[in-house]
């Protein structure tokens, strides 16, 4: 029983000191594998290849995935939706309780002359954050940086199927304003599948 | 359902999480269209300060722009509700793969869609950045901050905690030293 208290004690940890982004989970399970039976290092990267291949934020994939793991150890099946729900609740509980203390003071001051200053200087940063995060994903959807390293020539570093969609996905979202972004990602993924990107 | 509802909060988020492949900068897209255009529950300025206060507090950035949605339109259990529904698609998704299909990540047709879908998402945040570059840089300034962050994250990997930090405090002295800018930042 107690290391579903446990559980939860130290996932309410990673979410009250992980700052920005669910990698930022890492370093607390790998604490975690070490500390405690719950799961191993070679799980962890099971757990981060499952975590990336389905939706959801990276951080609550993976503290849903060791929860399971841990309290499957425990009890079970039963035990393991039990830890389940138990860490990703503690994961998530102390960023619940920070932004909801945030949102309430942001509401009162917003018309405030320095909150408005503090976010006229904000938002272009933030875009920018944003801009190298895109930067990144396309990097790692269009380029084969490892063929190319290998000494594979100029050709092997672009990965031409992907560009092509790329450029195609993003002519139809501007033609087409209205459909969802989810279409875009199944037709994108059907292709994926027909052109074995 | 009632429009901006609870349930219409829970299901708008869990349609948001369901379909977010690749952390919080993923989820963008889907909160323009859901959050922004389609419910007006927030603008793209709003959706910029959130993602500047989930940078630097500690959480899952997805999550803490799902709580400060939900908290404005309903509160905190609007916060709460929210948040369980941005999380509840992969908390069950993940639920069944851990008991059932452990071996899912290296399935070949798996791979391939994942390619593809790393595809879409990159040309859907692209178009995304792109909007939010209309509504957030409005001046030279704006630009010179832009190109200034996008170098220094991209080619020193400054952390984005010191680039809110110096962001806001260099506000606060520019709106202090320089009160010329006329309308403020609305």
């Amino acid at each position: 029983m107690e290391v579903f208290f446990l559980l939860f004690y130290e996932f309410f940890k990673a979410g009250l000191f992980a700052i920005g982004g669910g990698l930022a989970t890492l370093p607390f399970l790998y604490e975690m594998a070490d500390k405690y039976t719950w799961f191993d290092v070679s799980i962890l990267s099971d757990m981060i290849a499952i975590s990336e291949s389905t939706p959801g934020p990276l951080g609550v994939n993976m503290a849903t995935y060791a929860g399971y793991n841990c309290g499957h150890a425990a009890a079970g099946v039963p035990g393991g939706i039990l830890g389940a729900l138990i860490a990703t609740l503690g994961l998530i509980t102390p960023s619940v309780i920070i932004i909801i203390m945030v949102a309430g003071f942001l509401k009162k001051f917003q018309e405030n002359k320095l909150v408005t200053d503090a976010f006229y200087t904000l938002r272009p940063a933030v875009t920018a954050l944003i801009a190298v995060a895109c930067f990144t994903i396309i990097q790692t959807a269009m380029l084969n940086i490892p063929a190319f390293q290998a000494g594979g020539g100029l050709l092997t570093l672009f990965h031409i199927p992907a560009i092509l969609l790329f450029a195609l996905l993003f002519i139809a979202m501007n033609v087409w304003k209205k459909i969802h972004p989810i279409v875009f990602i199944a037709v994108a993924a059907a292709a994926g599948i027909l052109l074995q990107l | 359902m009632k429009k901006g509802g609870y349930l219409d909060l829970f299901l708008t988020f869990a349609r948001i999480g369901g379909f977010t492949f690749g952390g919080g900068y993923a989820m963008l897209p889907m909160l323009q269209k859901e959050v922004v255009e389609n419910r007006n529950w927030a603008t793209e300025e709003e959706l910029l300060d959130y993602y500047a206060v989930g940078q630097c507090t500690p959480g899952v950035i997805a999550v803490n722009v799902a709580t400060f949605i939900g908290h404005k339109e309903k509160g905190i259990l609007g916060g709460i509700v929210a948040t369980l529904g941005v999380i509840a698609p992969s908390f069950f998704i993940i639920l069944l793969l851990a008991a059932v299909i452990r071996n899912f990540a290296d399935n070949v047709y798996v791979a391939h869609a994942l390619a593809g879908i790393r595809v879409a998402v990159a040309a859907l945040v692209a178009n995304a950045v792109m909007k939010l570059w209309k509504k957030s840089v409005k001046d030279i300034l704006g630009i010179a901050i832009f190109v200034l962050v996008f170098l220094l994250s991209l080619i020193f990997s400054v952390s984005p905690i010191w680039v809110v930090v110096g962001a806001i405090v260099f506000g606060l002295l520019y709106g202090r030293f320089a009160p010329s800018r006329k309308g403020g930042a609305k």
